[in-house]
């Protein structure tokens, strides 16, 4: 992956989960291998991609049409590992018709978490509980995150319990218009 | 896999899915986040003061060795009697000593953690002693012959409904279920313990060495009881609790109490100095402190997780833990649940018996967000699976390996990968027969959840149409 991407200008990641273990957790990984110095200049250009937008090209509205209300997933590693609390706000706040709801457990764990959902599906289901119940509580038509992953968790409970929720990616929502 | 991982497993999967005990914590966790809030706020820098604690729990840890040498002299001079203990057996036996030269029948302890590790209770009950918790929530988990389910609030697991009910079988005296009611109903059993007890026994939250005195932090009292009343007083205290400086306490108290329990300062701080002086009106006529190691040392050589040896015990981790508020403090089985207590029980009781629990844990980060020493709690844990899988420092399961020999060589080649995703949507098709049975080999994810379908399309193969 680092020798892929060694040439590129910037890389975008359309997930905090992946931006993090590149960004973050490539330098550690490689700390001390021959890949070191390749790691950490790779990391130095990965972006999650909202983060891209905003804080690397300075752009917060991309004509973007979407008349919805709305909550936000904040991805932990999108949150704690690449404080990334922000700018996924401020692409939203310029999405026309979109108003955003916030929920009261939006920064806990949807449970996902790789392999722990499947290493530990009852954990990983309470955890999932606990995250469309107050998802349902702001009484929106979706749910918007920068993780696929923690969407799938959430879209798959949801399904599997018929709970009617829809879960859709930052990048999707950006796409309308 | 190890007793303690199956029996992890089992309880999980019993207590994760019981809405009862999950709407339990969260209302009980939704009242502590509140006022904890408040609380933060009151400080004019809530990370400077994280900062400043985590520095000056690290400086004392990195010199414990003169710390505790001036804590003990300084404790000592006073006319304490200081005890060394490298594990649990010397402790109880240091302990199980006092209260025979005490001639001791009674004893009556306030809240210790320390206590639980070295299981000091069923020692002094089986050699004849009676011991009697003093702290509310630790004697209604005493009565019901339970361990405490969190560092703070022992009892947080059951309603008051249940407290009447044990309080009428075990005490036959339970007017009504309203909390001061049956508060009162407690003190009227402890006070008499008080009077008979021949020794004290405490925890401690904090010794500083500079002055050579135990801080405890606690709400109820209890402990002060505990300390003055019975002719010798016991402190078992890990050797972690060290502070420096006397002024420390300035900041740890107040970030101890809106940590602990969204308190600006609970409500008794009292440090303990040494057995009653000449002129004094009460206290103790003889102090022991027992200083407990019981693998601490252990942690302190792990350069990469000392800081773990900073915790003071405050339990705001478990509090925020997605994983405790759904399995709940039992399901542990350690003495200290919640993410510190996985990151330190594989140092102190052995890394392959008890990796599971760091596993357990989607790595969320929100426990190493709110430590108010900053611990890199879940960092730590991402650490324990490495050195649990590790050729040199664990044993990788069989399965592991070769599930990676697998997905190397597929991930490492674009031709392969893209391959195996074409695959996979027959695969999909075909596993939509069996779907979330017992059969399906993604069981585990689909028994509760729904797989989505792989998209007709890869992203790869749609920059290559439109681009």
């Amino acid at each position: 992956m680092i020798e892929a991407l060694k040439d590129s200008e910037a890389v975008v990641i359309a997930s905090g989960s992946c931006g993090a273990m590149m960004s973050v957790f490539y330098p550690q990984l490689f700390s001390g291998t021959p890949h070191e110095a390749a790691a950490k200049a790779v990391a130095a250009k990965c972006f999650e991609f909202s983060s891209f937008l905003v804080n690397k090209l300075g752009v917060t509205d991309l004509g973007a049409k979407f008349p919805h209300k709305v909550t936000f997933h904040d991805g932990c590693h999108g949150l704690r590992e690449l404080n990334n609390k922000r700018p996924p706000r401020e692409l939203l706040a310029k999405v026309k018709g979109l108003e955003l709801v916030e929920m009261g457990a939006a920064e806990t764990c949807c449970g996902f978490g790789g392999t722990f959902s499947a290493k530990f599906p009852a954990i990983s289901t309470a955890m999932g509980d606990v995250k469309c119940a107050s998802a349902l509580e702001t009484k929106t038509d979706y749910i918007v995150s920068c993780d696929s992953s923690c969407l799938m968790q959430i879209q798959g409970l949801a399904d599997k319990q018929k709970k009617g929720i829809k879960t859709i990616h930052l990048a999707e929502v950006l796409a309308q218009s | 896999m190890s007793a303690p991982a199956t029996h992890f497993n089992e309880d999980a999967r019993r207590v994760a899915p019981d809405t009862r005990h999950r709407g339990i914590i969260q209302t009980a966790m939704g009242k502590y986040e509140v006022v904890r809030d408040q609380r933060k706020l009151w400080f004019q820098d809530w990370q400077g003061a994280r900062n400043l604690a985590a520095r000056t729990k690290f400086e004392a840890v990195n010199h414990l060795d003169t710390h505790l040498a001036e804590f003990a002299r300084n404790i000592e001079a006073r006319g304490t009697k200081v005890h060394w203990a490298s594990n649990a057996e010397q402790a109880r036996n240091i302990i199980l000593g006092i209260l025979k030269e005490q001639n001791a029948k009674v004893i009556v302890k306030s809240k210790a953690m320390t206590s639980e590790e070295i299981h000091l209770n069923d020692a002094m009950e089986h050699a004849g002693y009676e011991v009697v918790e003093s702290d509310l929530g630790e004697y209604i988990v005493q009565l019901r012959k339970e361990p405490p389910y969190h560092l703070v609030f022992p009892a947080m697991h059951l309603t008051r409904g249940e407290i009447k009910d044990l309080f009428q079988e075990k005490l036959n005296d339970a007017p009504s279920d309203d909390p001061e009611a049956l508060t009162m109903v407690a003190r009227r059993a402890l006070r008499k313990k008080y009077l008979q007890a021949d020794v004290g026994i405490t925890g401690a939250n904090f010794a500083i060495a500079e002055t050579g005195m135990i801080s405890i932090t606690e709400n109820e009292g209890n402990a002060r009881l505990t300390a003055a009343l019975p002719k010798t007083m016991i402190t078992l205290v890990g050797i972690e609790k060290i502070l420096p400086r006397l002024e420390d306490l300035a900041l740890f108290l107040p970030m101890l109490a809106v940590m602990g329990t969204g308190q600006a300062l609970t409500c008794y701080n009292t440090m303990y100095g040494g057995p009653r002086q000449p002129g004094e009106a009460d206290g103790p006529e003889e102090y022991h402190v027992v200083l407990l190691d019981n693998q601490r040392t252990t942690l302190l050589a792990d350069a990469e997780q000392r800081d773990a040896l900073g915790c003071i015990r405050c339990g705001a981790c478990l509090n925020v833990c997605p994983i405790f508020r759904n399995v709940g403090g039992h399901t542990y089985g350690t003495v200290y649940g919640g993410p510190i207590g996985s990151v330190i029980t594989p140092h102190l009781r052995g890394l392959q018996q008890w990796k599971h629990l760091s596993y357990a844990s989607s790595l969320c980060g929100a426990c190493t967000e709110t430590c108010p020493v900053k611990i890199d709690l879940h960092h730590h844990l991402l650490q324990n699976r490495r050195n649990a899988s590790a050729p040199t420092t664990g044993k990788p399961s069989f399965f592991q390996k070769l599930a990676f020999k697998i997905f190397a060589p597929i991930a490492n080649r674009p031709g392969l990968w893209s391959l195996t995703t074409k695959l996979s949507r027959i695969g999909m098709k075909l596993r939509g027969l069996v779907n979330g049975s017992v059969v399906d080999p993604a069981q585990a994810w689909t028994k509760t959840r729904d797989l989505p379908p792989i998209a007709k399309q890869s992203f790869r193969e749609w920059w290559k149409e439109n681009k």
